[in-house]
């Protein structure tokens, strides 16, 4: 009886495993370095993502029509504050179709790291963005380490950035 | 002890059917409260990837008029062939230009929308772009159901798509 009881156990943990892995969607992309690519961010700034090198790079494929994007952006602010000495730097690819409404909303929500536009050629170069939210966890020698597609739970997210931040 | 440990085993199934239910219905909910949402839409009003797919095809009788009504940077990307760009249901200058783009169309045209910017009860564009047309009296508008998003289930399942705008 007992056996049989465990066997359930195991089963339902398996499953809900499975559930969970499914989130992490797999990539072309995975394991290789990150497409490199230069931009100015919503406040003129010179991003270079491959200048980011030796820190672990969190980038956010975002919109403000995203519904799923409202619910990271102040959980990525709180992660940006304390993580950022650890090595953490959280870059923002808007695609809105412009900036109005993403200066807008950056502000209001007191966005603390860069946010630059995206378009039809940086989603190409990422596989085509067809579909939002997309995040990317980069290490610090600039591989692609994850890919979280829709609607991510933020706390294994959470979890992946504070084991690439200890280099594991 | 026998007992005891059937007891914490039913707690701990217990506890978990309710964990994996909470964010099921708060889905759900969140779908049925707004009114502009993709939810919103009729079930008669939605079809299916491959169904769209077969209406396309080169013999097909009467193509319908495909519609994208979400970002144009994701439609520069990747659209259905022949679509055409309307603007994103969800702003007022979107609504404005799919009415300009229907505005000399017979009512009984048939037409296909579809954005799959995001999970489909988050879309915020469909369900304005749907209920704009029906309002304006349009007879044979289908929605196109995208589960997760277009890149996944339109591109991923292998249907054509091409890049421009």
């Amino acid at each position: 009886m007992f056996r049989c009881i465990g066997a359930m156990a195991l089963l339902a943990i398996a499953l809900s495993a499975a559930t969970l892995q499914a989130a992490a969607a797999t990539d072309p992309l995975l394991h290789k370095p990150a497409p490199s690519f230069v931009r100015n961010d919503l406040n003129h700034q010179r991003v270079d993502l491959a200048a980011y090198r030796g820190r672990v790079v969190l980038l956010s494929f975002w919109a403000t029509w995203c519904a799923p994007c409202q619910i990271e952006m102040p959980r990525f602010v709180a992660w940006q504050s304390r993580y950022g000495s650890d090595g953490l730097q959280i870059v923002g690819v808007s695609m809105d179709d412009d900036d109005a409404p993403v200066i807008a909303l950056t502000r209001k929500r007191k966005v603390n790291y860069p946010i630059v536009m995206g378009d039809e050629e940086l989603g190409t170069l990422y596989g085509g963005i067809l579909g939002l939210p997309v995040t990317y966890l980069i290490d610090r020698n600039g591989t692609i380490i994850a890919k979280f597609k829709g609607e991510t739970s933020l706390s294994d997210l959470e979890t992946a950035i504070q084991k690439a931040l200890r280099g594991r | 002890m026998q007992g005891k440990q059937i007891v914490r085993f039913i707690a701990f199934v217990a506890v978990a059917a309710v964990l994996y239910a909470i964010p099921q219905a708060r889905a759900q909910f969140s779908g049925a409260a707004n009114s502009a949402s993709a939810s919103s839409i009729p079930a008669s009003a939605l079809i299916q990837p491959d169904a769209l797919n077969g209406l396309l095809k080169p013999d097909a009788k009467e193509k319908p008029l495909v519609l994208q009504v979400g970002s144009h940077v994701m439609f520069d990307q990747a659209h259905i062939p022949g679509a055409q760009y309307a603007g994103p249901g969800s702003t007022a200058a979107g609504i404005q230009s799919l009415e300009s783009l229907v505005a000399s169309l017979p009512k009984d045209k048939s037409m296909v929308l579809y954005c799959g910017c995001c999970p489909w009860n988050r879309c915020p564009n469909v369900g304005p772009a749907y209920r704009r047309l029906h309002d304006l009296g349009f007879t044979k508008v289908k929605v196109l159901y995208l589960a997760n998003n277009f890149g996944d289930d339109w591109l991923g399942k292998g249907f054509p798509a091409v890049k421009g705008k």
